[in-house]
């Protein structure tokens, strides 16, 4: 028996090197993928929208509670938080020069305990005017907040103009400074 | 034949062996040895350090409704909601806290008598098509559902062009 001859070349040359081209190109795709993975965090589409009605009991005893209309009048941060997070302590001083600037900060505390939460406070110190206990993450969820820390610039008008995801460095303070100045015009 | 040549202390020989291990001049691998077990014994009563709140489960987030119909509609959508915390799981399978939320209010709402499709709207007006497994037709997906018919439509005119040549 004869050996099988070899396939008649079908089309140019340089299609023979397509499949390294190929194959190239797929591994080019998996190394980026490994050195610049996507952005995992989940941007709330809920920005420009007013927030949702509810009203949120006290989750501290030195602080009233939190309702929508306590957002009506001027700029505020609503800072989603929880004294189970870790970073959330981390971004405490930048609360206190936020709060130092003259910014009134009203926090949502998520599935927190008093205790807890009075200690983290304690420990933290306490920028915020009001703290509303979400412990259903009714309001986290309302206002499409993936997780804490989350901060939320909200206009006199309660509708929220910026989102903040994870903790405020000291580099995020003038930015969140200007975002609500711009809320105020 | 192509020489093996191992080092000393390469490839399987980097273990000491027991009888090694009883000589005097290796004293200080049994105290090395000793110690990795110690460390790996602790390993075992080591407390998990708690990275999660300690509140109780929302009421109806591992609770099913008591309407077998209602808990099956409200199955079906936790299904395809995935879950924000462990992004690549589904809140029905997610143990995470914020799951348990969302089970919660999703089997308030269907018991409220809202439809899953209402509810999933809503929650993707709140994070975008990321929340929903079940893919929607938009500007930006269409190509996923036409490509696969083109391709198809393209195999099918290829085979039969292919055909009538064979059959003349």
């Amino acid at each position: 028996m004869s050996a099988p001859e070899a396939a008649p070349a079908n089309g140019p040359r340089w299609a023979l090197w397509l499949p390294l081209g190929f194959f190239t190109a797929f591994i080019a795709l998996v190394l980026a993928g490994l050195f610049w993975p996507a952005n995992k965090n989940v941007v709330s589409r809920f920005v420009g929208q007013p927030l949702p009605e509810f009203n949120l009991a006290a989750a501290s005893d030195d602080r009233p509670g939190l309702a929508r209309a306590d957002f009506i009048g001027k700029p505020r941060l609503l800072n989603v938080f929880a004294s189970w997070c870790v970073p959330c302590a981390v971004e405490a001083p930048q609360l206190a020069a936020l709060k130092d600037a003259g910014v009134e900060i009203h926090g949502v505390a998520v599935r927190d305990h008093k205790p807890e939460l009075a200690a983290f406070l304690a420990r933290n110190g306490n920028p915020f005017a009001r703290i509303g206990a979400d412990n259903l993450s009714v309001v986290q969820v309302g206002i499409g907040s993936a997780g804490v820390p989350e901060s939320f610039v909200i206009d006199g008008k309660g509708v929220i103009r910026h989102q903040h995801i994870g903790v405020i460095t000291a580099d995020d303070v003038p930015r969140l400074l200007t975002k609500l100045r711009e809320a105020g015009q | 034949m192509i020489a093996v040549i191992r080092r000393p202390g390469e490839g399987r020989d980097r273990w000491p062996r027991r009888r090694e291990l009883a000589s005097g001049l290796q004293r200080s691998r049994i105290k090395s040895g000793t110690t990795l077990l110690i460390a790996l014994l602790a390993l075992f009563f080591a407390a998990p350090a708690f990275a999660d709140d300690t509140m109780p489960q929302a009421p109806l987030a591992n609770r099913q409704l008591d309407d077998p119909r209602l808990e099956a509609k409200a199955h079906e959508l936790m299904l395809t909601i995935r879950c924000l915390t462990c992004q690549s799981q589904s809140i029905a399978d997610s143990d995470a806290s914020m799951a348990g939320d969302l089970r919660n209010q999703i089997r308030t709402r269907i018991a409220a008598g809202e439809e899953p499709e209402a509810i999933r709207k809503w929650l993707v007006a709140r994070y975008g098509d990321y929340i929903s497994y079940s893919p929607q037709v938009t500007a930006l997906t269409w190509p996923l559902f036409v490509l696969p018919a083109l391709l198809l439509l393209i195999a099918a005119l290829l085979l039969r062009r292919r055909f009538i040549k064979g059959g003349k």
